[in-house]
């Protein structure tokens, strides 16, 4: 019971002070889970990134999960992922809150109309640090154009193209594997 | 049923992203336009708004968008919706991760999922661009947008970035109205 609190909090805690989400909690991860708490290794945050990665949903939640799992099973993870959800639900609340008030207001709007052009250069910045991480080759840079094309000019579902994609790298993945065997 | 409606389309969101981040934006931006439920600037704005609160991008989203939609209980429907898949299954996986960590067919399928992403991404800059820069002063906006550009490419932290363009446009706003 001890040890479920103490992952709430520990995961309160990291949620109220990561900024940008994802990445961005792995440090705060390892300083409170691993080098305070002992609760996982350095190692196991490897991992962790890796789980992370491949499955679906927001990194801070994946992470919750199964470090609140690995340290108290069911309820662990029950709590952590509770504790790190917490901390932006209460935050956000106030916030559109106060942009309601402020929604009509003209220097609000002026400071968004400035905003949205500064946002756009965050997510570009974001679509670089992706392409960086993204393999290289000619099917993906295939999928790269074609995931593309079908999202924002033919206007595909989102979700259908994230399948197409699966199935395409599934496939091209087993035909290579077999090629070099 | 707009409290199940709101759980449904987050689930779905939850359940879809991979790469966590600016990944899921394709799949809000998506959802919340169809649904009508904000339009793209506001959805814009908000981006804004979650990279100066702390907490994940989608928690935040989520929050959000249940909340202008369905009060606070909207906000838990659409909040547990987006946090209900990654739980489940990591759930699952957690008891077998080696395994899954190696298994042939994670690994083929991320193989197509990683470079999809930035395709998505790349579609969300389109029409994000489309808004963001074709606005009532075109000039302007592009103006802020390169500023922006150069600084985030030099690092500076989002938040700075977030605050100069807001002072930027309201010094624009007060001098010429927009």
């Amino acid at each position: 019971m001890k040890k479920i609190l103490q992952l709430f909090w520990a995961f309160f805690k990291i949620g109220a002070f990561t900024f940008g989400g994802g990445y961005a909690m792995i440090p705060l991860i390892q300083g409170e889970i691993a080098e305070n708490k002992k609760w996982i290794t350095d190692e196991e945050i490897l991992e962790i990134i890796a789980i992370a990665e491949s499955t679906p949903g927001p990194i801070a939640i994946n992470s919750a999960t199964f470090v609140g799992y690995r340290v108290a099973g069911f309820f662990g993870a029950m709590f952590a992922t509770l504790g790190v959800v917490l901390p932006s639900f209460i935050i956000i609340l106030i916030v559109s809150f106060f942009l309601n008030q402020f929604k009509e207001n003209k220097y609000v709007n002026y400071a968004f109309f400035g905003i949205r052009a500064g946002v756009l250069a965050l997510i570009i910045k974001a679509l670089v640090s992706m392409y960086k991480k993204a393999p290289k080759g000619i099917v993906p840079y295939i999928i790269m154009g074609v995931s593309f094309i079908l999202a924002g000019i033919v206007k595909i579902n989102v979700i259908i193209v994230i399948i197409i994609s699966g199935v395409t790298g599934f496939v091209t993945y087993t035909l290579k594997r077999r090629k070099e065997q | 049923m707009i409290f199940l409606e709101l759980f449904l389309t987050f689930f779905k969101i939850g359940a879809f992203t991979f790469g966590g981040g600016y990944a899921m934006l394709p799949l809000i931006q998506e959802a919340v336009l169809q649904k009508n439920w904000l339009g793209l600037e506001e959805v814009i704005n908000f981006i804004a708004v979650s990279e100066s609160t702390p907490g994940p991008f989608a928690i935040n989203m989520a929050t959000y968008v249940g909340n202008v939609m369905g009060g606070v209980f909207g906000a838990f429907c659409a909040t547990l919706g987006v946090v209900l898949p990654s739980f489940i299954i990591i759930l699952s996986v957690a008891k077998c991760f080696d395994k899954f960590k190696n298994s042939y067919s994670v690994k083929g399928i991320m193989s197509g999922l990683k470079p999809a992403v930035v395709g998505l991404i790349g579609s969300a800059v389109l029409s994000i661009g489309k808004t963001a820069l074709v606005t009532s002063a075109v000039y302007f906006s592009l103006a802020i947008f390169l500023v922006s550009l150069v600084m985030a490419f030099k690092k500076v932290h989002p938040i700075v970035i977030i605050l100069i363009t807001a002072v930027l446009g309201i010094i624009f706003g007060i001098a010429f109205g927009i």
